[in-house]
C-alpha cells in the first residue's frame, strides 16, 4: 500500500473498482437500450424496473426455493427476458407508428406500476443477497485488496458486452438485425419475420437488464428503487454516447464509471452530479454525442 | 364563420371555468382548490411546449420546485413581502429555464426528455446538498405575509382569490401566447421544424423562448404553491413531479386549452381520495399512464372537443 498526494492507494483503486463496476452496470443497460432503440425506435423507461425485476428473481430464487447465484444468473434474464415479450406483444407493438415520445410514457407508466408493486410490499429498505460461496474473499495485490465477487462482475459484464457486439456487428443475425433498423420494410420482403425479430429483440435487451441486476444484487442490496435513479444516470450515458454504435455505448458506459469512481476521491460533493455535467459540455461541443450521427 | 364559432366556444368555456372557480370554495376545502389551482397553471405551462411546441420536457418539476424553493426563501428568510416573493421565484424559474433550454434544444425528440430529466436530476442533488433548502425537511413554516402592504394572505379566502387571480392571468397569457403570430410559428414548427426553417425562422430561438416561458409559468405555479402550503421540499423538485405533471396534461388532453386544467383536477382529486394508499398511488398512476396512451390519446378534453366539434 502506498500514498499518492495524500491519497492511499486503498482508497484510489477501490474507488476506481467501484467505478468500473458501476461502469459495467452502465454499460449493459446503456447497450440494452440502444439495441432497444435501434429496432424499435422506443426509448425504453422500464429499464431500471427491469434491472430490478432481476435482482429480485435472483432473491426470490434463492429465498424461496434455495437456487443460487449460478442458477439465477441464468434463470432471472430469461424470466425478465419473457415477461418483456409478453409487454411488447401486450402494449408495444401498437405503439410503432406513433411519435416515440409515446413509447416513453408508456414505459415510464409501466416502470411506475413495477416499483409501486414492489415497494408496497417490501418497502423502501434493502435486502440482502449473499455471494455466492466461490467467489468470496478476495486477493491483496500489494497496492489494493480485491475481493473476487468484484473483479468476477468486472470480467463477465465486459464479457457479455463484448459478445452482444461481436453478435451484432460480426455475425450473419447481426448483420439481419442491423439491416432490418436500417429498413424494415426491404428486409421484410427478403422473407425475414422482422415483427418477431422486433420482439426478441426487446426481451434480449430487458435481459441485459435484468442480468446486470442480478449481479449487483450481492454489491447493492436488493431494493425496489435500485433502479429508478440508476437508469436517469444511464439516460445521461446515452445522451453523451450517442445510441448510434454498440461499442460507443459499451465505451461509453465504463470510461463514466471510471471518471465518477475518480471524482469520489478528489471531489465528493460533485460524484452524484459529475456524468451530468460531463453531459452538459459534450452537449455544448458535440450536441449529437460522442459516438452519435447526427441527431 | 368557422373562426368566429371556435372563438366562441373558448370565450364561452373560459367564462364557465371562471365562474366555476369563484363559487367553487362553497363546495370545496379553499387549501384543495389552491392546490389544484397551482397544479392546474404548471399542467398549461408544461403543455404550453409539449402541446404547442412538441417538445416533451421530463424535467419541469425543476423549474417548479426550485421555484418554490427559492419564494420560499425570499419570503422567510429575506423577509419579502409575498408579491416580491413570487416574482423572485418566477425569476429563477426563468433563469434556469434559459440555461437548461438553451442546452435541451440542441437535441430533438427522445433526447431532448432524457436532457430535461438528466438536468432535473442533477440540481435535484444540488438541492439535497444546498444548506438553504433544508434537505429532507424542506423550508417549513414560510409566512404568508400581506400582499402590498394591505391585503392578509393568512386569511384563507384572501389567498384563494389571490391564488386564483393569478391562475386567471397566467391562463389568458398563455391563450395570448399561443394565438400570436409566434404561437403560429411554434405550431409551424411542431408539425414541420424542417419546412418551418426553409420559411426563414430561426427555429432554435423559437424553441428557446418557448421553453423559457414555460419554464417561467411553472415557476410562477411553484411560487404560489409554497405561499399555499407555506412549505418547500424535495417532492416538488423530484423526477415523480415531473411525471405527475406530463399525466395530468396527458388526461385532459395534450395540446388542448383547457385539457390540463381538467387533468389537474382531476389527478389532485384521485390522489386526495388515495392518500391512504401509500405506494398504490404510483401503480394508480402508472395504469392510467398505460390506458391513456393506448387508448385514450386524445384525453378528456380532446375526446371532449371532437365529439362536440368545437375547438376546447
Amino acid at each position: 500500500m502506498f500514498e499518492w498526494f495524500g491519497i492511499s492507494s486503498q482508497a484510489l483503486f477501490g474507488q476506481l473498482l467501484i467505478g468500473l463496476i458501476n461502469g459495467s452496470f452502465y454499460a449493459l443497460l446503456s447497450l440494452g437500450l440502444a439495441v432497444i432503440f435501434g429496432m424499435l425506435n422506443i426509448i425504453n423507461f422500464t429499464h431500471g424496473a427491469q434491472y430490478m425485476l432481476g435482482a429480485f428473481t435472483a432473491f426470490f430464487l434463492l429465498q424461496y426455493a434455495g437456487i443460487g447465484y449460478w442458477w439465477a444468473i441464468v434463470i432471472a434474464p430469461l424470466v425478465v427476458g419473457i415477461t418483456g415479450i409478453i409487454i411488447e406483444r401486450l402494449f408495444l407493438q401498437w405503439l410503432y407508428k406513433l411519435d416515440h415520445l409515446y413509447g416513453l410514457l408508456l414505459t415510464f407508466g409501466l416502470a411506475l406500476i413495477f416499483e409501486g408493486t414492489f415497494r408496497n410490499f417490501f418497502g423502501s429498505s434493502g435486502l440482502p443477497y449473499t455471494v455466492p460461496p466461490a467467489l468470496q474473499g478476495g486477493q491483496n495485490l500489494g497496492f489494493m485488496f480485491l475481493p473476487n465477487y468484484r473483479a468476477w462482475v468486472v470480467v463477465f459484464s465486459l464479457a457479455v458486452c463484448l459478445t452482444t457486439w461481436f453478435v451484432i456487428e460480426r455475425t450473419k443475425l447481426g448483420s439481419y438485425l442491423r439491416a432490418a433498423t436500417e429498413n424494415p420494410t426491404l428486409v421484410r420482403a427478403f422473407g425475414i419475420n422482422v415483427p418477431r425479430m422486433i420482439t426478441l429483440t426487446y426481451g434480449f435487451g430487458v435481459a441485459l437488464a435484468a442480468l446486470a441486476g442480478v449481479m449487483a444484487a450481492p454489491i447493492y442490496n436488493v431494493s425496489p428503487q435500485m433502479g429508478a435513479n440508476l437508469i436517469i444516470v444511464v439516460f445521461a450515458v446515452v445522451v453523451i454516447g450517442g445510441m448510434g454504435s454498440i461499442m460507443g455505448a459499451i465505451v461509453t458506459g465504463f470510461g463514466l464509471g471510471i471518471i465518477e469512481g475518480l471524482t469520489k476521491v478528489f471531489f465528493p460533493e460533485a460524484s452524484n452530479t459529475v456524468i451530468f455535467i460531463i453531459m452538459a459540455i459534450v452537449l455544448l461541443i458535440r450536441p449529437a454525442g460522442l459516438f452519435g450521427r447526427g441527431a | 364563420m368557422a373562426n368566429a364559432g371556435r372563438l366562441q366556444s373558448e370565450v364561452i368555456a373560459f367564462l364557465l371555468m371562471a365562474c366555476a372557480l369563484i363559487v367553487a370554495p362553497m363546495f370545496a376545502y379553499p387549501v384543495f382548490l389552491m392546490k389544484a389551482l397551482c397544479f392546474a397553471l404548471f399542467a398549461c405551462a408544461f403543455n404550453l411546449l409539449i402541446g404547442y411546441v412538441g417538445l416533451l420536457s421530463f424535467g419541469h418539476a425543476l423549474f417548479f420546485g426550485w421555484a418554490s424553493y427559492v419564494c420560499a426563501h425570499a419570503a422567510k428568510v429575506w423577509g419579502f413581502s409575498p408579491e416580491l416573493a413570487i416574482a423572485s421565484g418566477t425569476v429563477a424559474a426563468a433563469g434556469l429555464g434559459t440555461i437548461v433550454g438553451a442546452l435541451a434544444i440542441r437535441r430533438q425528440g427522445i433526447y431532448f426528455a432524457m436532457i430535461t430529466l438528466a438536468l432535473a436530476q442533477m440540481m435535484y442533488f444540488f438541492a439535497i446538498q444546498a444548506p438553504f433548502t433544508h434537505g429532507e425537511d424542506g423550508i417549513q413554516a414560510v409566512p404568508r405575509g400581506t400582499l402590498f402592504g394591505f391585503i392578509d394572505l393568512a386569511d384563507q379566502t384572501n389567498m384563494y382569490i389571490t391564488v386564483l387571480v393569478i391562475f386567471l392571468g397566467c391562463f389568458l397569457l398563455i391563450y395570448r401566447i399561443i394565438n400570436s403570430p409566434f404561437g403560429e410559428v411554434l405550431k409551424a414548427i411542431r408539425e414541420n421544424e424542417t419546412r418551418a426553417i426553409s420559411l426563414g425562422y430561426r427555429t432554435e430561438r423559437f424553441k428557446l423562448l418557448a421553453f423559457v416561458l414555460s419554464a417561467t409559468f411553472a415557476g410562477v405555479a411553484g411560487s404560489t404553491k409554497a405561499l399555499v402550503f407555506q412549505l418547500a421540499s424535495l417532492t416538488d423538485v423530484d423526477w415523480p413531479m415531473s411525471g405527475e405533471v406530463i399525466l395530468m396534461t396527458l388526461v385532459g388532453g395534450l395540446g388542448t386549452l383547457f385539457g390540463p386544467v381538467v387533468g389537474a383536477f382531476f389527478i389532485v382529486t384521485l390522489e386526495n381520495y388515495l392518500t391512504t394508499m401509500g405506494q398504490w398511488v404510483f401503480v394508480v398512476q402508472g395504469m392510467i399512464f398505460v390506458v391513456c396512451v393506448l387508448l385514450f390519446r386524445r384525453g378528456i378534453v380532446g375526446e371532449l372537443a371532437q365529439r362536440l366539434r368545437i375547438k376546447l
